[in-house]
C-alpha cells in the first residue's frame, strides 16, 4: 500500500495540480465570499502569533506596557535591544548550540538505523519482516508522556543524567519508527531488477544498499532528515526531565525556565528568544517545503 | 540469487558453499545485522522503559531510592484522589473538544486549499508554519497574547466596546481551559489540513465533473464523493491527532503548568508534577500507565482504519 500512495502523491504535492477544474464556473464575487475571505481569515489567525512575537521582540519596553499612548499593533522606533541582550547577556547561544547538537546527532543516528532497518524489512524479506514492520509502527504510537519517568531512571542508571548525550540516545526512539516507515515507502519504489543485476555482478548487500538503493532514495532521506530534525527541535518533555543545569539546556526548556523572573519587562527578551529559536527551523522549512510535506503526509498515509 | 553470488568466487570447481559462506549470505542473518541498530534503540529506550514504567507503577519508588513492590497501592491511592480524576476529566475534555474543532476547521481549510487559486503552493507552505515552529515557542507567544494585563485580545475587545475589563485568560478556570484548547487547535489545524489535503488530491476531478453533470449540488458532491473516499485517511489522521492531544504536555506546561487550581492539569502534566517535581516516581508512573488503556483504544481505531484502507485500495486496483 505504501508504494502506491507515495507514487500517487509525489507528483500532486509538487504543485503540479495546476488544472483549473470546474472553478471557471464560479463568478468572482462568489469566489471572494466562499474562498478568499475565509482563507484570508484563517491565514491571519494562523500567522498572528508570529507577527506578535516578532513585533514584541523589537518593541521598546515603554511601548510594550503603554497601550494607550502607542498603538499596540505597530511599533515606532524599533529596537534590537532585546535580541542583543539575548545573544550577549544570556547563555542563549549556548542553548541554541545544544539544541542544534542534539538535533543533528539524534537525526543522523536515526537515519542511519532507519535506512538499514527499512532496507532489511522491505528488501531482505527475512522471516518475520512483516511483524517487525507492524511493531515499528506501534513504536511510533508510544508517546513520550508515558515513558519519561522510567526513562529518567534508565538514564540515571547509565550515568547520562544532565548530559545532552542522553537526548541524542533517547530521541531516536521518536525518530526511527517514523523514518523507517517513510523510507520503507521509498525503497519499495526502487525496481528489484537493479538489485538483481548488482547481485549477479557480485555485489554484497551492503554495497547494494550504499551504491544503489541509498542514492536512489535521496529525496526520501532528505524528507526523513528534515522532519526528524524538526521533531528534535520541538521535543520538550525529555529535555525538561533529563537536563538540570542551565548551560546544558535546549532552547525550549531554557526559555520556559530561565526567563520567567516575574519582571514585566521580560516579554521583550522572551519573545526575542522564541523568535530566534524558531527562525532556524522556518528557514530550513522554506528551502525544503515539498520534502517536509511529503514526509508528513507520507508517514500518515502508510 | 544469493547462491549465484556465493558460487562465483569459487572458481571452476562448483563446490558446496562452506558453512561460513552460507551463514554470511543467509538473508536472515544479514537482516539481523541490518536490524540491529534500530532494534537496539527501540528495545533499550522504548520497549524496556515501557515495561519498567508499568513495573514502577506497582512500587513506591522515589527519586534517590529504589522502591519495593506495593501492589496496586498507587492505583488505590489515585482512585480516591479527586485531583487525578479532575485531570482525567480535563484530558478527555481537552482531547475531545480540541480534536473535534481541529477536524472541522482542518477539513474546511483542506477543502479551501484544494481549490484553484493563485499562489496556491505558497499559501499551502505558509499554512504549515504553526506546525513547524516548536510548540513551546509558539506557546510562549500565546502566553503573552493571553497576558492578564497586556493581552492584545482584551485590548482590542475593549476598544471595540465589547467588554469593559481585561479578561483573565489564564487565571480563571473556564477561560484557562478555553485558552489552552484554542492554542492547541491553532497548532493542530495545519497538520490536519495538510494531510487531509494530500488525501483530497488523490480524488479524481472527473468524479466531480460527472456528478455535476448529473445535477449534484456541492454538498452532495462532498457527502457522496469526497467524504467516502476520504474516510480511511480521516481515521488515521484523527487517530494521530487524538493521540498527540491526549498525551500533550508541553503546551500546558508552557502556558499554565496545570493551574489555576488544577483546572488545566492533564494526565501527562500531573504525572510530571507528581513523578519528577515531587519525586514520587511510583505514583507518577501509575498516572502515566493509566493513560495506556486510552491510547490502546485509539490505536485500535487506527488499526481498523488502516485495514479498511487496505481493503479499499485492494478493491480498486
Amino acid at each position: 500500500m505504501t508504494d502506491t500512495t507515495l507514487q500517487a502523491k509525489a507528483p500532486t504535492t509538487a504543485g503540479s495540480d495546476e488544472s483549473e477544474g470546474m472553478s471557471y464556473l464560479e463568478s468572482l464575487p462568489r469566489r471572494l465570499i466562499t474562498l478568499y475571505l475565509p482563507l484570508f481569515i484563517i491565514l491571519v489567525v494562523l500567522l498572528f502569533p508570529f507577527y506578535w512575537m516578532g513585533l514584541t521582540s523589537i518593541k521598546p519596553d515603554e511601548q510594550l506596557i503603554d497601550m494607550e499612548k502607542y498603538n499596540p499593533f505597530w511599533v515606532v522606533h524599533p529596537t534590537f535591544k532585546h535580541i542583543s541582550k539575548l545573544l550577549f547577556e544570556t547563555q542563549y547561544p549556548r542553548w541554541l548550540w545544544n539544541t542544534m547538537y542534539v538535533a543533528v546527532g539524534a537525526t543522523t543516528l536515526s537515519i542511519f538505523a532507519s535506512v538499514l532497518a527499512a532496507y532489511a524489512i522491505v528488501r531482505l524479506r527475512f522471516k518475520g519482516a512483516d511483524t517487525v514492520g507492524v511493531l515499528i509502527f506501534f513504536a511510533y504510537l508510544v508517546p513520550p508522556s508515558i515513558l519519561f519517568i522510567p526513562l529518567a531512571s534508565v538514564i540515571q542508571a547509565y550515568g547520562l543524567f544532565d548530559s545532552p548525550l542522553s537526548l541524542i540516545l533517547v530521541y531516536p526512539t521518536l525518530l526511527i519508527p517514523f523514518s523507517t516507515w517513510l523510507l520503507m515507502g521509498y525503497f519499495k519504489t526502487i525496481p528489484f531488477e537493479l538489485e538483481e543485476c548488482a547481485l549477479i555482478d557480485g555485489a554484497s548487500r551492503w554495497q547494494i544498499l550504499v551504491k544503489i538503493v541509498v542514492p536512489l532514495a535521496v529525496p526520501g532521506l532528505i524528507s526523513a532528515f528534515i522532519f526528524s530534525f524538526t521533531l528534535c527541535w520541538n521535543e520538550f518533555i525529555y529535555a525538561l526531565t533529563f537536563l538540570q543545569s542551565t548551560p546544558n539546556k535546549t532552547v525550549p526548556v531554557a526559555i520556559v525556565n530561565e526567563f520567567v523572573d516575574g519582571d514585566i519587562y521580560k516579554w521583550g527578551s522572551l519573545m526575542a528568544g522564541a523568535l530566534v529559536g524558531s527562525l532556524p527551523l522556518v528557514i530550513l522549512y522554506a528551502f525544503f517545503v515539498e520534502h517536509y510535506v511529503s514526509a508528513m503526509t507520507g508517514a500518515v498515509k502508510e | 540469487m544469493s547462491t549465484i553470488q556465493t558460487s562465483l568466487p569459487r572458481g571452476a570447481a562448483i563446490s558446496e558453499p562452506s558453512a561460513w559462506v552460507r551463514i554470511k549470505t543467509n538473508r536472515n542473518v544479514i537482516a539481523l545485522w541490518f536490524m540491529l541498530p534500530a532494534a537496539a534503540f527501540l528495545i533499550l529506550f522504548l520497549a524496556y522503559p515501557l515495561g519498567l514504567g508499568v513495573w514502577m507503577s506497582f512500587t513506591d519508588e522515589k527519586i534517590g531510592r529504589t522502591g519495593v513492590f506495593v501492589g496496586v497501592e498507587n492505583y488505590e491511592w489515585l482512585w480516591d484522589d479527586t485531583i487525578f480524576w479532575l485531570s482525567v476529566f480535563n484530558t478527555l475534555l481537552y482531547t475531545i473538544v480540541a480534536s473535534a474543532i481541529k477536524f472541522a476547521i482542518g477539513l474546511y481549510l483542506a477543502l479551501l486549499l484544494n481549490r484553484h487559486m493563485p499562489f496556491k503552493a505558497m499559501i499551502r507552505a505558509i499554512v504549515l508554519i504553526p506546525f513547524i515552529v516548536p510548540t513551546v515557542l509558539s506557546a510562549i507567544a500565546f502566553w503573552w497574547i493571553y497576558d492578564s494585563q497586556f493581552s492584545i485580545i482584551s485590548w482590542s475587545l475593549i476598544k471595540l466596546g465589547i467588554i469593559t475589563q481585561n479578561i483573565n485568560f489564564l487565571g480563571d478556570t473556564s477561560w484557562a481551559r478555553a485558552s489552552v484548547i484554542i492554542a492547541n487547535i491553532w497548532r493542530g489545524v495545519p497538520f490536519v489540513a495538510i494531510t487531509l489535503l494530500a488525501g483530497l488530491q488523490t480524488v479524481s476531478p472527473s468524479l466531480y465533473e460527472a456528478a455535476t453533470l448529473d445535477g449534484a449540488t456541492s454538498w452532495q458532491r462532498f457527502r457522496y464523493i469526497t467524504y467516502p473516499l476520504l474516510t480511511p485517511i480521516i481515521a488515521v489522521v484523527m487517530t494521530f491527532s487524538v493521540l498527540f492531544t491526549f498525551t500533550d504536555f508541553q503546551l500546558i506546561w508552557a502556558l499554565t503548568r496545570g493551574g489555576p487550581v488544577n483546572a488545566t492539569h492533564l494526565m501527562a502534566t500531573l504525572s510530571y508534577q507528581r513523578g519528577i517535581i515531587s519525586g514520587r516516581l511510583g505514583e507518577g508512573a501509575a498516572i502515566a500507565t493509566a493513560m495506556i488503556p486510552f491510547l490502546a483504544a485509539a490505536i485500535a481505531i487506527s488499526w481498523f482504519g488502516m485495514q479498511r484502507r487496505k481493503w479499499q485500495q485492494g478493491s480498486d486496483q
